[in-house]
């Protein structure tokens, strides 16, 4: 019993925390976007501008909540809900630390790759829920963008799999005490991140809600906090991918000795999110948003052939015993 | 099966299986409530909807039937790809209200049309009799909880005594990739690079 209430109360700390962290990455995006466009971003709200996120909250809370009239009420109200909740699911197979994690499931990085397949739900039936133009392109956009990323994303982890025999997270952090898989799934890592890119729909990627073109695509009808929780989902989505990429590739809670002792596992391991976090905005910043077809042709032509390619010779490493 | 293994599934037959086994029983009433709702709507995107309930109930009972690989490809590759692309073809075509409303009459249900309901009822009844033989049979029962099979054992098995299944349907997925290929292809026109301009004079629509 009294582990069952443990469990309960890592969870709802887990969710406790990553909620706030992903409203500040809001502000932390607009504060670093505003640095390296060699301005100053939002500083007036607290000590540089930390709290804007309190206040955008708290402005988004007074904003009328408005379902349009033109349409589906009940599949409008779920889409959103439906996103964010798959993220958060996600997190419940992630080895924080030795000690933390909610679920170690033998099929994590199946679960992970599930929930991701599920959350393409939320921005589809948005885009037809809303029964307007702009909305219903953008979420189809976004079906054909998640479902030929998905492709990609699973086979290039496919390499860590083969690497570590297993799907179980904590163990694939724990296979890599002799050394880090981005020694040697360098490119497994270029298509996972890439294709994390296209998943969580950030630029320059997020074309299901290219505002030059379409509006705001899929969230176009929506409004007040039903919009909050898009954008929740969204930086939530970011977190995920960051976390991920970090379990796979980069040694999860696992630092080299003379580093390790300095500060404990989990700040390791939070530190390590937190560049890719910043990677991720790096490239928000930098790069311009290819255009549709572009972005599809690239997926099937080169990375496609590129994740085949490295699981075959992953394969063939590993049958001729190279890796010992 | 070891002496310890049996101890250990008779401790969970005192106390922890039934918990499961309510999951279980809850988890199968949902997947067929919403595959009656599935062919009872009149809205086609909330059957697809009830369907993708459905199915993620169905990799529920897997999961819990000691199956977790199985449960993870159902719902990744039915919910998460399948019905997707079932969902973006409906927004496409701009189907959804309420389709029986121009759907034609003549095939509603009359006890006179014996000729048409009469093979897929024997057919249902008939897998309705199976399934009804395989709750009730205690030695399918204790197969259900006794083992979990892990994703190595299906690989095993799916890359040793049944190659030749994969292989062929692999073969069966190629074909289907191959005719999607050609009709997705504009008549008279080889599609290459950046030929969209070209595509465009032709009228193509791919």
């Amino acid at each position: 019993m009294a582990e069952i209430l443990f469990k309960l109360l890592e969870m709802t700390i887990i969710i406790a925390l990553l909620i706030p962290i992903a409203a500040m990455l809001v502000w932390v995006e607009r504060r670093m976007i505003g640095i390296w466009q060699d301005r100053l971003g939002p500083n007036r709200v607290g000590p540089f501008g930390i709290l804007q996120s309190l206040a955008d909250l708290l402005k988004i809370l007074g904003k009328e909540d408005w379902i349009p009239p033109f349409s589906e009420r009940l599949v409008f109200t779920i889409a959103p809900v439906i996103g964010a909740v798959c993220v958060l699911m996600s997190f419940a197979v992630i080895p924080f630390s030795p000690s933390i994690g909610v679920s170690d499931l033998n099929i994590g990085l199946l679960f992970f790759l599930a929930m991701a397949s599920l959350s393409v739900y939320s921005v589809v039936l948005a885009g037809w829920a809303s029964n307007s133009k702009y909305a219903l392109l953008g979420g189809m956009r976004a079906a054909a963008q998640t479902i030929s990323y998905e492709v990609f994303m699973g086979l290039s982890v496919m390499g860590v799999v083969l690497l570590t025999g297993s799907f179980n997270l904590r163990e694939i952090v724990i296979a890599q005490e002799s050394g880090w898989l981005i020694q040697t799934q360098f490119l497994g890592f270029i298509i996972f991140l890439i294709a994390g890119i296209a998943e969580s729909h950030r630029l320059p990627f997020d074309l299901p809600e290219a505002e030059t073109e379409l509006t705001a695509g899929f969230h176009t009808e929506y409004s007040g906090l039903k919009f909050a929780l898009f954008f929740l989902g969204e930086y939530l989505s970011v977190t995920l991918i960051s976390a991920m990429s970090v379990v796979l590739f980069f040694g999860g809670w696992l630092m080299p000795e003379p580093l390790a002792s300095w500060l404990p596992p989990l700040v390791w391991f939070i530190l390590k999110i937190l560049f890719f976090v910043m990677f991720f905005i790096l490239l928000r910043t930098s790069l311009p948003r290819p255009r549709f077809d572009q972005l599809l042709s690239f997926g099937w032509k080169y990375m496609l052939p590129l994740a085949l390619i490295n699981l075959l010779a992953t394969a063939a490493f590993k049958l001729g015993g190279f890796y010992g | 099966m070891s002496n310890s293994a049996t101890s250990l599934s008779q401790a969970h037959l005192m106390m922890g299986l039934n918990s499961l086994q309510l999951m279980f029983y809850f988890a199968a009433a949902l997947a067929i409530v919403a595959s009656l709702k599935v062919v009872t709507g009149k809205n086609t995107v909330h059957s697809l909807l009830y369907l993708v309930v459905s199915l993620l109930a169905v990799a529920v009972c897997f999961y819990l039937m000691g199956a977790p690989f199985a449960a993870g490809l159902e719902v990744i590759v039915y919910a998460g790809a399948i019905l997707v692309l079932f969902v973006f073809a409906i927004m496409m075509f701009g189907l959804g209200q309420d389709e029986t409303l121009k759907a034609p009459q003549a095939h509603a249900f009359k006890l006179s049309n014996i000729n048409i309901w009469f093979g897929p009822s024997l057919i249902a009844a008939l897998l309705l009799a199976q399934l009804i033989f395989a709750i009730d049979n205690s030695a399918v029962q204790e197969k259900l909880t006794s083992n979990i099979i892990e994703a190595k054992q299906v690989g095993i098995l799916l890359y040793g005594p049944y190659l030749l299944a994969v292989e062929i349907a692999s073969f069966l997925l190629l074909a289907g990739l191959i005719a999607g290929y050609h009709f997705a292809k504009p008549e008279g026109v080889s599609l290459g690079h950046n030929d969209l301009d070209k595509q465009k004079e032709t009228g193509g629509h791919s």
